[in-house]
């Protein structure tokens, strides 16, 4: 199901799923921050982390294959923006040659800050993942609005994520209907390319034709370009308290990286 | 008839900027707890007109369309559209919301309602739609003939004097179909339906208006027009099974 796929929420009951939806957010974004900060290569730290991270997914009861399997989708991305990392940097050559004439040599430092790139963006979306493992996105838009986050961008983000399904459906009945007259069998690259161009291009109608008639409707329902929410949060001691522990966590695994020894 | 009709359309005509003309000189006037269909082939017009009734598209001149007796301007365009529900055809148009409550609650909250008001017209009209219970589901996870359902609560819960449909059957299976007719005989607003399917027209609305290339071409009792076949072909329409027999 392409929608189980989209929809990230794994529904279970858990002590992380409870929690206050601003307190996972804020959680999230310090996490994100601290392993930001940490310095390269930093090897304890990131491991501390991950320790933190582990008791995240432990408490949110999720599958251990589920969380690598879903944060292994973001590596390829990451890897592919640092790859050129170990080949730029000065410093101690691990490794020469030369790719089509040109000379090309592996640094230490090069590769030190190539792997601390793709291990923090990792630790980073292992945290978000068991965000929104846990919870429901109206919980997660509820709390950017509480948060104060621009409510334009929030009905951005809202409307994106909304519409991602139905685009996602659009494009598969496009996919069937390609296949079911190209018999399954796809002519040279070039054919493909043009094909696929279309495609791209009559999904880019549709959703912008379709973008008119949701703001029709959002007009009709007396929309004036002012957005608004009816959000209940209720934030508790229990909560400040959890705050504090995790910051309490995260401060001293920054603070002792970032000191010279 | 002493009172002004919710509707009256006069003279309208809309040009759209390629220069097709999608309306051509339409009068037409609704009274209080009509149920009107809106029938005509594909490109008639159809829906052109059902988007001047809340002033999504506006006239050239204010008068042209009145809703409740007002025309319908910059500064009566709020109040009609409180008054005038306006339901789309596919409804993941409609419902653009992350769950059901804040779609249905969208329409009440942007009325201004305090926060008890619009919990009670949420449920009130989820309720009216048979849709209890789903308030949290994400809009995505339900079938068409759900999202069809919560589509008219989004525009039942701003309590309209008039419901406009575009399109409510278009396809649904017939159990569905049929779930959808007995809940629109049930609602006591004055009906505007635009469709092809002309067994909801003959189960649902006794008046029947013709629309082929923008001009109104017939207008009148549904047991009259839809028995007569030679008019029915001539705009691409279908008698109903139960005109025939009856």
């Amino acid at each position: 199901m392409q929608q189980m796929l989209l929809d990230p929420y794994y529904p279970t009951a858990s002590a992380v799923h409870e929690l206050e939806p601003r307190l996972k957010l804020v959680c999230v974004l310090a996490y994100i921050v601290a392993a930001t900060a940490l310095p390269t290569a930093y090897w304890p730290g990131y491991i501390a982390l991950a320790a933190l991270a582990a008791v995240a997914i432990v408490g949110a009861r999720m599958p251990l294959g589920l969380v690598l399997g879903r944060t292994a989708i973001a590596l390829p991305f990451v890897g592919v923006v640092a790859l050129s990392v170990p080949f730029t940097r000065g410093g101690a050559v691990l490794w020469s040659g030369s790719l089509l004439g040109l000379p090309l040599a592996i640094t230490a430092e090069g590769q030190g800050l190539f792997l601390s790139i793709l291990a923090k963006s990792w630790l980073s979306v292992l945290l978000v993942g068991v965000l929104v493992a846990t919870t429901p996105m109206s919980r997660v838009l509820g709390a950017l609005r509480a948060l104060r986050v621009p409510a334009v961008l929030v009905t951005t983000i809202a409307l994106m994520y909304r519409y991602l399904f139905v685009l996602v459906a659009e494009a598969g009945r496009l996919h069937v209907a390609r296949e079911s007259r190209s018999v399954g069998k796809g002519g040279s690259v070039g054919w493909r390319a043009r094909v696929l161009g279309g495609m791209v291009g009559s999904l880019f109608i549709r959703s912008y034709e379709r973008s008119e008639r949701v703001y029709a409707a959002m007009l009709s329902r007396g929309f004036d370009g002012e957005v608004q929410s009816l959000d209940e949060q209720h934030w508790t001691a229990r909560d400040t308290l959890l705050l504090a522990a995790w910051f309490a966590l995260l401060l001293p695994i920054v603070l002792v990286g970032r000191i010279p020894v | 008839m002493a009172q002004a009709p919710i509707i009256a359309i006069h003279d309208l005509t809309h040009v759209y900027p390629d220069g097709r003309r999608a309306l051509q000189g339409v009068h037409l006037t609704v009274g209080d707890s009509e149920r009107v269909a809106l029938v005509g082939p594909n490109g008639a017009g159809k829906s052109t007109l059902l988007l001047h009734l809340n002033g999504t598209l506006r006239a050239s001149r204010a008068e042209q369309v009145c809703v409740g007796g007002a025309p319908l301007n910059d500064r009566t365009v709020k109040s009609a559209r409180a008054r005038v529900g306006l339901v789309f055809q596919d409804p993941d148009d409609q419902l653009f919301s992350p769950t059901v409550f804040e779609d249905v609650a969208f329409g009440p909250l942007h009325l201004g309602y305090d926060a008890a008001i619009i919990r009670e017209r949420v449920a009130w009209a989820l309720a009216a739609v048979g849709m209890g219970g789903y308030e949290e589901r994400p809009p995505y996870r339900l079938s068409l003939g759900e999202k069809k359902r919560v589509a008219i609560a989004t525009v039942l819960a701003m309590q309209p004097d008039v419901l406009v449909l575009d399109e409510p059957s278009a396809g649904l299976d017939p159990r569905a179909r049929r779930n959808l007719i007995d809940l629109l005989a049930t609602l006591p607003q004055t009906l505007l339906v635009a469709t092809h399917d002309m067994r909801l027209v003959w189960a649902l609305c006794p008046r029947t208006v013709i629309l082929d290339q923008g001009r109104i071409v017939a207008d009148g009792p549904t047991a009259t027009l839809l028995r007569d076949q030679a008019l029915m072909e001539q705009h691409g329409l279908e008698m109903p099974p139960e005109a025939l027999s009856a």
